[in-house]
């Protein structure tokens, strides 16, 4: 029983870890002297390394908030979870945790499709996607699984 | 000995220190505007000094990528002069008051060559020592929204469709136990019997832990008891 709980709360944080990571880190999309994400455009030109704040559109600014909000409901997930653990009544659900956690998934869902139907106006032919912005894409189902597990689990004890 | 005290007098002037004879001048930093539209640059200083009737203002401009700068507008000696053949002739108008020490211009009908760096220089004899201030001018076809806006909207958006449907959620739950509450208060007030009493405030623990259904699983036991003891 605790094997299974501890076996929730890791897939949630590791969820959570990655939607951390891929928000930070500069490396939605990668080339060989430039990579840049959603909040700057970094490029080494002539040995210099030199930062650019990213393009200042509606939609790179809708992906920021939708990742960021993902994040937050994931937060508020966790938190959730650990109130309702002690709270529920025997053989509740966690329904309200499950919610915020598959919302969560959502956003980062839109977030990545934004940025990918967008991408051949921001990214440059000759690069290709970084590793921050596959991590996006995989803690989306990551989320939603954990948020599915969160709807269909019953407290017992 | 009076000759002694008119050497003395001088002295007696107030004595400003050298630092704050300095004249501060202001401008923006950069403005931005659409093509085909007018912008007002504004310039004021600030100086420990009266304004003086001397006092002057002039703007220059230096184009992007451009080494010089050129004139385009001096105030002197009450009258105002403004650029007759550089590239903003016809196009700049005086808008300062310099007796309130502003020496704002108005730019008409901007256009993509306009962009660059105007600096404004004021002076207010004697307080003639001080630094230009430089103010950058961007035209654009559209106006960029700023950077966070758009994000900072769908954030704060979001949160608060969040608060708000938490929110009415206690509502209705708190708005349906006064309702039932007082539906239980009344049906109390007309027994009085003990033996009903207790039986009446036994309540099912049922395994869905949904508060809503208990309180309404309870109403409807109160109500069948009740008819059952009615007949």
């Amino acid at each position: 029983m605790l094997l299974l709980l501890l076996g929730i709360v890791i897939l949630h944080a590791a969820a959570l870890v990655l939607l951390f990571v891929s928000t930070i880190v500069s490396a939605w999309t990668t080339g060989s002297t430039s990579s840049s994400d959603l909040w700057n455009n970094c490029s080494t030109i002539n040995g210099g390394y030199h930062c650019d704040p990213a393009y200042t559109g509606e939609w790179i600014q809708a992906v920021q908030a939708l990742m960021i909000l993902s994040i937050i409901f994931s937060f508020i997930s966790l938190f959730l979870f650990f109130c309702q653990l002690f709270t529920l009544q025997k053989g509740g659900r966690f329904f309200v945790t499950g919610v915020f956690q598959i919302l969560a998934s959502l956003f980062v869902m839109s977030g990545a499709v934004i940025y990918t139907v967008m991408s051949p106006n921001w990214v440059p032919v000759s690069e290709a996607f970084g590793w921050a912005y596959i991590l996006a894409w995989v803690a989306f189902p990551l989320a939603l699984i954990s948020g599915l597990i969160y709807v269909i689990l019953r407290k017992r004890e | 000995m009076c000759v002694y005290l008119s050497h003395l007098t001088p002295s007696l002037t107030p004595i400003v220190p050298q630092q704050s004879e300095a004249i501060v001048i202001y401008t923006g930093w950069e403005r931005h505007a659409l093509v085909g539209s007018d912008i007002r640059l504004s310039c004021s200083f600030f100086s420990w000094r009266w304004t003086s009737d001397d006092v002057t203002f002039s703007w220059s401009y230096r184009a992007d990528g451009a080494r010089d700068s050129i004139s385009v507008f001096h105030y002197t000696g009450g009258s105002p002069y403004v650029d007759n053949k550089g590239p903003f002739r016809d196009r700049l108008e005086f808008v300062g008051n310099p007796g309130r020490r502003d020496g704002s211009i108005l730019l008409k009908n901007l256009d993509y060559g306009d962009n660059g760096t105007f600096t404004c220089d004021a002076k207010n004899p004697p307080d003639i020592v001080g630094r230009a201030s430089s103010v950058r001018l961007l035209v654009f076809e559209k106006v960029p929204i700023q950077a966070g806006v758009i994000t900072g909207a769908i954030i704060g958006a979001v949160l608060g469709l969040l608060v708000l449907v938490v929110v009415i959620y206690y509502l209705m739950r708190f708005l349906v136990a006064r309702r039932v509450f007082n539906l239980s208060v009344s049906k109390h007030g007309k027994k009085g019997k003990g033996k009903e009493g207790s039986q009446q405030r036994q309540v099912p623990v049922l395994s869905i832990g949904d508060p809503s259904k208990l309180k309404a699983a309870a109403s409807e036991k109160k109500k069948q008891e009740s008819r059952k003891d009615k007949k």
